[in-house]
C-alpha cells in the first residue's frame, strides 16, 4: 500500500431536494481506495450506489446536490474544482463505463468519431493517420474488428456497443474507471465476455476500477475489495475473500446467503422486508427494521463506521458494543 | 451514405399516389356538385350583353366540346388524368384563352420568393431559439422568449398580417400597403431600384409568415431538447468530459434534426395555405392571390389548376425531404422508412 | 396521470396547470360574450344599412360601425357565435369519425387499417385547406350556406388528424400490460376498447378535440376570407372579408380592423393554452408550461 491512497472519500453527502424534503441518497460516506485495486460497490436498487457513481463524476443534476464532504483524487478535492477543471479530469484521469449500453452511443455518429472526440476535447493533437491508428488500436484492445470504425451504433449488438464504450473510457488511460452496472443490460454470455475484457484491460493498463452492481456472485469473481451500501450508507468494506468467508454485518451476511448456490439450486433466500424510504430513514441503524439480529440499541443510536481490523470497516453495534 | 433503391421507389410510389388522389378529387368534385360552369358562364355573358340568347345554345355546345364535356364520364376521367400527367391544366374560363399553366408561371415566383425566405428564416431562428431554451446549461433568460413566440404561433398569419398592415404600413408608413412592386417604377428585373422595391414590398407578407411560424419551431425544438437531454448518450458524453459546445451541437442538436425536419415536411401544406391567405391580404401578385381572384370570379379551371399545382409542389418537396432523411439519421435507410 | 375527483378536484388541478386554466377561462369568456351578450343586443344590427355607417366607437355604438352600416357589436357577438359553432360542430364530427376509425384501425389492424392508414397519409400530404377550397367553391349557392353545411364541409377534412393521433395511441396501448390482462381474462375486443382503452385515452381525445375545433375555426375563417361561404350572415371570417373588400385600411377605420383581430386571436390563444395544458395533463413528466 502506498502512502496516499488514489481516492479518498470523506463524509460525502448527496441529497435530492424534493417537495417533501431531502432524500439522502448518499449520507456521510467515507472510504479510501488504493491504486490498481478493483473495488466493488454493491447494494439493492435505491441504495444510492448509482448516485455515488454520478457524484464521483460530479454529474449530480438538480434537484440533487453534493451537500458536503470531500472527494480527493490523488489529493485533489474534486468538489472544489471548477467546471472546466473537472471536465479536463474526466476521461483523462477519471472515466466512466455507462449503464445503458444500448443507448450510450450517439446514434447519428460513426464509431471512429466517437472514439476520438473525447481525446480531441482534452487537447490531444493527432494527425489523420494517428487518429486512424489510435482507433484501430482501441478497437483491438476491446476485441472488435477494424471495420467497426466506420459503422453506426445501430449496426452493432449490445455487447459490441458496450465494448465501444469501454474502449472510449480507456482511450486516455485514466487512473480510475467507474463502471456502473456495465453489463446489466446484456445477456449472461455477453456479460461474461465484456467483464473479461474489462478485467484484462484493468491488469494490462494498471487501472483502478470501481465496479457498481447488485450481483454478489459477479462481485465475488471480479473484485479485490468490496463495499456494501444500504439506504445511502456504507455498511461494510473489506477484502472480498475475507468478507465472504466471515461477514461482519448482518446485511452482508444476508446478501451472501441470498446467493443461489449450485448444490442447492432453487433455494433462493431473499431478504425479508423492503428498502427503507431515503426521505425518512429509520432512526438509529438504517438496517434495524429488517435486521434479524437487531436489539434495542440499534433503534436508538446510529452505529459508527469503524475500522475493526486493517482495511476492514463496518457499521454495526454487534462489532463495537 | 447510400440510399437503398427500394426506399427511393417506395417514396416515389407514394408521391404518385398523392398526385393521383389529388387529380381524382379535382375531377370528381365538380361532377358531384350539381353545378354547370358552362351555363353559369353563358348566363353571365348574356347578362353583360356579350351574347344573345340565340347564340347561347351554339356557344354552349362549342364550349362543351372544347372542354370534352360531351364525352362519357370514364373517357373524360382518363383524358383528365392524361392531361394532368402532361401538366396540361386547361384554359381559364374568365380570361379565355389564357392557359392555367401560364397563369401559374407568371405568379409562382412571387410566392416562392417570400414564402421560401420566411420559412427558412423562421425554421432556423425557431430551431436555434428552441434549442437554447430547452438546453438546461443555457441562461434562463432565453425562456422569456417563449411566451410571446408561442402566442404569435397560435394566430393565423393572415390575421397577424392585418395588424402589421395597420400599424407598420398605414400608421407608420414604413412599408407599402399592398402589391408586389410600386406602380411608379419601371418593371425591370435588372435594375437595383426595382429589386429593392420588390424586397420592400415582400417584407410585410414575409414577416407575417415568419412571426407566426418561429414560435412553432421553437416550441417543438424545446420539447425535443428536453427529451434528448435525458438520453443516455448525453450522460455518457458528459462523462467523457466533452466540451459543452460539442455536446450541444454534435450530440443534442444533431439528434433533434430528424424530427425537426420531419415536422417541416408536415408543415408545408399549412405554410402554403397560410401564404395563400396572406397574399390575399396584401393583394400580392403571387399564386395564392391569383387563386383568391379565381375563386371570386368562379373561374373553375384556374381554381382546380392552381390547387393541383400546389399539391404537386408540396408532394415533390415532401419527397425531397424523405430522400434527405437517410442523411440525417443513418437508422432510417435500414428500417426501410 | 392526475385523477381528479369531481369539480373540486378539477379546480385544484387547474391551479397547478395555469395554461389549461387560462385557456378555459378565455374560452368561457368568449362563449359568454357570444351567447349571454346576445340576449341584450338584437341581431338586426349585424346586417348592412341597419345604422349610420363609418362610426368610430361611441356610447351609442361601443364597437363602432362598418362602412355599410353594420353595428360591429352585434356583428362580433353573433359572428363569434357563428364561427365557434362551425368549429365546434366540425370538430365534434371530426373527432367522432376519427375516434371510430382510430380505434378500429389501431386495435384490429388488418386490410381496413392498411387502407385507412394509406388514405390518412395521402390526405396529410394534400393540404386540407386546399381541399376545402376545391370542395367549398364547388358547392351550389355558397352565399346561402348554413352553419351546418359549412361545418359538414369542414368535417370532410377534420377527421384526418384525430384518426392518425388516436390510431397511434391505441396501437401503443394495445401492447401494454393492462390490455393484455383484459385479453387474458376473456374480455372481447369491444369491451376492452370501451372499458380499458377509452378511459386511458381521454386526455388524448380531449387534445384531438381541441385540435379539430381549432382546425374547424381556422378553416372557416380562411374560406370566408377568400369569399367562399355565407357572406351575409355575421361571422368573424365574413367580417375580415368585408373589411378587406371595402379597404378599411385606406380609410383608417382602426376599430373595424382591430376588433375582429382581437376576437380571433383570443380564440386561437385559448385553444393553444388548452392544448398545452392538456398535453401537460397527459404527459406530466416530460412537458413544462410556457
Amino acid at each position: 500500500m502506498s502512502a496516499t491512497p488514489l481516492l479518498q472519500i470523506k463524509n460525502l453527502k448527496v441529497y435530492y431536494y424534493v417537495e417533501q424534503g431531502a432524500v439522502k441518497a448518499v449520507d456521510d460516506i467515507s472510504f479510501n481506495m488504493e491504486l490498481g485495486v478493483k473495488m466493488g460497490l454493491v447494494g439493492e436498487s435505491g441504495s444510492g450506489k448509482s448516485t455515488m457513481a454520478l457524484a464521483l463524476m460530479r454529474m449530480i443534476k438538480p434537484p440533487g446536490k453534493i451537500v458536503g464532504g470531500q472527494m480527493l483524487l490523488d489529493g485533489t478535492d474534486l468538489i472544489k474544482l471548477s467546471e472546466e477543471q473537472m471536465r479536463q479530469i474526466k476521461l483523462s484521469r477519471l472515466a466512466m463505463i455507462p449503464q445503458g449500453a444500448m443507448n450510450s452511443l450517439n446514434p447519428v455518429m460513426r464509431i471512429d468519431k466517437q472514439l476520438v472526440d473525447g481525446m480531441l476535447d482534452h487537447n490531444v493533437i493527432m494527425t489523420k493517420e494517428e487518429r486512424e491508428k489510435r482507433v484501430g488500436a482501441l478497437l483491438e484492445m476491446v476485441d472488435l474488428a477494424p471495420k467497426v470504425a466506420k459503422m453506426y451504433p445501430h449496426e452493432l449488438s449490445g455487447g459490441m456497443q458496450q465494448r465501444v464504450t469501454v474502449a472510449q473510457s480507456i482511450s486516455m488511460e485514466p487512473d480510475l474507471i467507474i463502471a456502473d452496472e456495465p453489463t446489466s443490460a446484456l445477456d449472461v454470455v455477453i456479460q461474461r465476455q465484456v467483464m473479461e475484457t474489462i478485467n484484462r484491460l484493468q491488469q494490462r493498463l494498471g487501472l483502478s476500477v470501481i465496479l457498481i452492481g447488485h450481483d454478489m456472485g459477479l462481485m465475488a469473481q471480479t473484485v479485490d475489495r468490496l463495499a456494501v451500501m444500504y439506504a445511502g450508507k456504507l455498511m461494510e468494506i473489506g477484502e472480498t475473500r475475507a468478507m465472504f468467508r466471515h461477514p461482519l454485518h448482518p446485511y452482508t451476511e444476508l446478501l451472501i446467503k441470498s446467493l443461489p448456490v449450485l448444490e442447492n439450486k432453487g433455494v433462493f433466500s431473499g431478504i425479508p422486508g423492503i428498502t427503507p424510504s431515503l426521505l425518512n430513514p429509520p432512526t438509529g441503524c438504517v438496517f434495524h427494521p429488517r435486521c434479524p439480529k437487531a436489539w434495542d440499541l440499534c433503534e436508538k443510536t446510529t452505529p459508527p463506521f469503524t475500522e475493526v481490523e486493517s482495511g476492514r470497516w463496518v457499521a454495526c453495534h454487534l462489532n463495537t458494543a | 451514405m447510400r440510399i437503398p433503391l427500394s426506399y427511393v421507389l417506395k417514396r416515389i410510389g407514394f408521391l404518385v399516389a398523392v398526385l393521383f388522389t389529388a387529380a381524382t378529387i379535382n375531377f370528381l368534385i365538380p361532377k358531384l356538385a350539381p353545378r354547370d360552369p358552362v351555363t353559369e358562364l353563358i348566363n353571365r355573358k348574356i347578362a353583360s350583353g356579350g351574347l344573345t340568347s340565340e347564340g347561347a345554345a351554339e356557344f354552349g355546345d362549342s364550349l362543351r366540346k372544347l372542354y370534352g364535356l360531351d364525352k362519357p364520364l370514364w373517357q373524360q376521367y382518363l383524358t383528365y388524368i392524361w392531361n394532368m400527367m402532361r401538366f396540361d391544366l386547361g384554359y381559364s374560363i374568365v380570361n379565355y384563352p389564357q392557359r392555367v399553366s401560364d397563369i401559374i408561371g407568371q405568379t409562382v415566383f412571387w410566392t416562392l420568393g417570400f414564402v421560401a425566405t420566411s420559412t427558412i428564416l423562421a425554421f432556423l431562428i425557431g430551431t436555434v431559439v428552441g434549442a437554447l431554451v430547452g438546453w438546461s446549461k443555457t441562461s434562463k433568460w432565453f425562456s422569456w422568449l417563449m411566451p410571446p413566440l408561442a402566442m404569435f404561433s397560435a394566430i393565423p398569419a393572415f390575421i397577424l398580417a392585418l395588424v402589421l398592415i395597420y400599424f407598420l404600413a398605414f400608421k407608420l408608413k414604413a412599408f407599402p400597403l399592398r402589391g408586389g412592386f410600386s406602380a411608379t417604377i419601371e418593371k425591370d428585373w435588372s435594375s437595383t431600384e426595382f429589386l429593392l422595391d420588390v424586397v420592400h414590398h415582400a417584407i410585410l407578407p414575409g414577416l407575417s409568415m415568419l412571426l407566426v411560424s418561429v414560435g412553432g419551431w421553437a416550441l417543438g425544438m424545446r420539447a425535443m431538447m428536453v427529451t434528448v437531454e435525458g438520453a443516455d448518450y448525453i450522460t455518457f458524453a458528459e462523462a467523457k468530459g466533452l466540451k459543452g459546445s460539442r455536446i450541444f451541437f454534435s450530440y443534442a442538436l444533431r439528434n433533434t434534426l430528424l424530427p425537426q425536419v420531419t415536422a417541416l415536411a408536415m408543415q408545408l401544406g399549412l405554410i402554403v395555405s397560410g401564404a395563400t391567405l396572406v397574399e390575399t391580404m396584401f393583394s400580392y401578385p403571387g399564386i395564392g392571390n391569383r387563386l383568391g381572384a379565381a375563386i371570386a370570379a368562379l373561374d373553375y379551371p384556374v381554381i382546380y389548376g392552381i390547387v393541383f399545382f400546389m399539391v404537386v409542389g408540396i408532394a415533390v418537396a415532401t419527397l425531397f425531404v424523405d430522400l434527405l432523411y437517410p442523411f440525417l439519421d443513418p437508422r432510417i435507410s435500414y428500417s426501410g422508412g | 396521470m392526475q385523477k381528479s375527483q369531481g369539480f373540486k378536484g378539477f379546480l385544484k388541478y387547474v391551479r397547478r396547470n395555469p395554461a389549461l386554466g387560462g385557456g378555459l377561462v378565455i374560452l368561457l369568456l368568449l362563449l359568454l360574450f357570444s351567447t349571454v351578450a346576445g340576449l341584450f343586443v338584437p341581431k338586426e344590427g349585424a346586417y348592412p344599412l341597419s345604422t349610420t355607417p363609418k362610426q368610430p366607437p361611441s356610447a351609442e355604438h361601443p364597437f363602432g360601425t362598418d362602412s355599410v352600416g353594420r353595428d360591429l357589436l352585434p356583428t362580433l357577438i353573433y359572428g363569434t357565435q357563428m364561427t365557434l359553432s362551425i368549429g365546434l360542430i366540425a370538430g365534434c364530427i371530426g373527432l367522432g369519425v376519427g375516434t371510430v376509425l382510430g380505434f378500429m384501425t389501431g386495435y384490429f389492424g388488418g386490410l381496413f387499417d392498411t387502407i385507412i392508414k394509406f388514405l390518412v397519409d395521402v390526405l396529410m400530404t394534400i393540404p386540407s385547406f386546399l381541399l376545402l377550397v376545391t370542395i367549398a367553391s364547388s358547392v351550389p349557392n355558397p352565399e346561402e350556406m348554413s352553419i351546418l353545411q359549412m361545418a359538414l364541409i369542414l368535417s370532410l377534412v377534420a377527421w384526418v388528424q384525430p384518426t392518425r393521433a388516436i390510431r397511434a395511441q391505441v396501437m401503443s396501448m394495445r401492447e401494454r400490460a393492462f390490455v393484455m390482462m383484459a385479453k387474458l381474462s376473456g374480455m372481447s375486443g369491444m369491451e376492452i376498447i370501451v372499458k380499458e382503452l377509452m378511459p386511458n385515452l381521454l386526455p388524448y381525445l380531449a387534445i384531438s378535440l381541441a385540435g379539430a375545433v381549432n382546425g374547424g375555426v381556422l378553416g372557416s375563417l380562411g374560406l370566408q376570407t377568400l369569399g367562399i361561404g355565407n357572406l351575409r350572415e355575421p361571422s368573424l371570417g365574413m367580417t375580415i372579408y368585408w373589411l378587406r373588400y371595402y379597404n378599411a385600411f385606406l380609410q383608417g377605420y382602426w376599430w373595424w380592423i382591430i376588433e375582429p383581430v382581437i376576437m380571433i386571436a383570443a380564440i386561437f390563444i385559448a385553444f393553444l393554452l388548452i392544448s398545452i395544458g392538456l398535453d401537460e395533463f397527459a404527459n406530466p413528466r416530460t412537458r413544462r408550461t410556457v
